[in-house]
């Protein structure tokens, strides 16, 4: 325990101490919280596609996708640059047992991914919702609270999802190569092929949208999915700790 | 003390580290002799649990490195220069070392004074030259002032001032009853830092012996001869009971005597010779020849 809380110490000085996670991070607040706010400036009175039910803290949140985009980003260099800089063989040499290495890289990771989550999910938010005008709405309204904590949580195991990917394939390339394109490409069509739907609305990306929604889209509206927020966040959890559990194979496993 | 047992590498098919043995005592400098690519890296990286043996292992004070306790504490290890982030500072890089093993903050600007790096301690690591990122290494092996020490190949990119300065380092580390084991593939280099000799090559053990010893062992002396009739000449000096080797240029070289009686063997026997000559063979010779030439 006394090793860990060490080890955590220690994970939340290198983060600190590499200027790529203050410009990384930076960006992601200005950005996500800067575009929702441009974002719903020009949805407060744009006519919606037929069968979208208006859910205001899903539209708020259209430009924390970027934010989404630089905390992946942020998971993975945290923990391919280990890799990729050989700083492993001096984390390995200060910390043996590498379940505790691992481990203390993603608790701080997370802390540092949950506190930026917050900042962004919160001011995205409350940034939005003024500028959506007639359409916004307040924290005090059902299921509202919920929806952005969502967001938070969304964006905090992303974030996760990402340290474990790149734990197993410890390449930043390569890492970021396959996250971006899914990200992307699965918010911006995949998702919405009614033949593969059925698959796809399992990604962890979809699986965030029902987690920051605030109002169930209806069967054959854009981004319905089979499962609520409460199941959506037990499998972005599972996606997550899938990926840490590869990653501490990989790292068990291999040579460092 | 570090206690190799029988420590293999394979990858695949090709084996880096073939059954070592080998016992690592303290208070003297032992320095791990190799040519290039002679699995020496290898061996330091398995005995710091970096790397995986595929058979054998390594105890350092009775015990595998993955099983201590703070083990900076224990061991210090410098194995490749640039094993830091370089966008991060030297001092940074060390407390955060600190940090993993529960060392005093103090310790950093201690061993940054120690190696000579406290002015460039707020420096990215990135923009370190070869020479610098050696010190910081060295810095973070000495950090938790550990009675262990191992050293891959320190002297590179060192500045002749440098190699000086580690030279006494080591040696220092070593009167203070430390074990320190460290790395070359120079005989030269290990001759003037190392008292006892860990030698290998292609993943085996060529000699555990002290350096004087080598040194008697391998880098003998012989008396060089050129001349136009090798025939008749390794005849004379064969009938007068003296062990001739062939040189690869075609000169003849006598072994266990001195010029002066080789001169009078070829005066008596009316032999023509171009020149006799005292040769001794160097460290580095003697080193070649035991590891069968050098790189694979």
């Amino acid at each position: 325990m006394r090793a860990l809380r060490a080890a955590v110490l220690a994970e939340l000085t290198k983060a600190r101490t590499v200027r790529s996670t203050w410009w990384s991070l930076g960006i992601a607040v200005v950005l996500s919280i800067g575009l929702s706010g441009l974002l719903s400036l020009s949805l407060r009175d744009a006519p919606l596609a037929p069968g979208t039910v208006w859910d205001p803290v899903r539209f708020g949140y259209f430009g924390v996708t970027i934010g989404l985009i630089v905390l992946v980003v942020f998971g993975v260099l945290l923990v391919s640059t280990e890799f990729t800089t050989g700083t492993i063989s001096a984390s390995l040499a200060a910390v043996p047992r590498r379940g505790v290495f691992l481990g203390a890289k993603a608790l701080a990771g997370t802390a540092i991914a949950l506190v930026v989550s917050v900042v962004i999910g919160f001011g995205a938010f409350l940034l939005a919702q003024p500028l959506l005008g007639e359409r916004g709405t307040t924290l005090g309204e059902p299921g509202v609270l919920r929806a952005v904590l969502g967001a938070c949580t969304f964006l905090t195991l992303m974030s996760v999802f990402a340290m474990g990917l790149a734990a197993i394939l410890r390449s930043t390339p390569l890492c970021l190569g396959i996250l971006i394109p899914v990200l992307f490409l699965n918010s911006q069509g995949l998702a919405n092929l009614p033949a593969i739907r059925a698959v796809t609305q399992f990604l962890p990306d979809q699986v965030g949208l029902v987690m920051m929604s605030g109002v169930a889209q209806p069967a054959d509206g854009l981004g319905h999915t089979d499962f609520g927020p409460g199941a959506a966040t037990l499998i972005l959890l599972g996606w997550a700790l899938a990926a840490l559990a590869g990653g501490f194979v990989a790292v068990h496993r291999r040579d460092a | 003390m570090i206690e190799v047992d029988g420590l293999s590498k394979r990858y695949g098919s090709t084996v880096a580290v073939d059954g070592l043995s080998f016992t690592v005592r303290p208070g003297r400098v032992t320095g791990f002799l190799g040519p290039n690519g002679a699995g020496k890296s290898t061996t330091m990286r398995m005995m710091i649990g970096l790397d995986r043996p595929s058979g054998g292992s390594v105890r350092i004070d009775g015990r595998h490195y993955r099983d201590l306790d703070r083990p900076l504490r224990r061991v210090g290890a410098l194995l490749e220069a640039r094993s830091t982030h370089p966008g991060r500072g030297a001092r940074a890089h060390l407390r955060w070392l600190a940090q993993t093993n529960g060392l005093p903050a103090s310790r950093v600007g201690e061993v940054l004074e120690q190696v000579g790096l406290t002015a460039a301690a707020g420096r990215r690591a990135g923009g370190f030259s070869l020479g610098m990122a050696q010190r910081l290494g060295l810095a973070a092996a000495l950090l938790g002032d550990p009675p262990v020490l191992l050293l891959d190949e320190p002297v590179n990119g060192l500045d002749p001032e440098g190699i000086v300065w580690l030279r006494s380092l080591v040696r220092d580390l070593a009167a203070q009853g430390r074990t320190v084991l460290v790395s070359s593939h120079l005989m030269a280099e290990m001759a003037l830092t190392a008292e006892h000799l860990v030698v290998i090559s292609r993943g085996r053990l060529l000699a555990d012996t002290t350096v004087a010893e080598f040194v008697a062992e391998h880098a003998g002396s012989h008396v060089r001869i050129t001349t136009p009739d090798a025939a008749r000449l390794r005849q004379v000096l064969g009938a007068a009971g003296v062990r001739v080797t062939d040189a690869a240029d075609g000169a003849v070289e006598a072994h266990g005597v001195g010029t002066e009686r080789i001169g009078e063997l070829v005066a008596a026997n009316g032999v023509v010779v171009h020149e006799i000559g005292m040769r001794t063979a160097s460290l580095e010779e003697a080193f070649m020849r035991l590891t069968g030439g050098g790189e694979r």
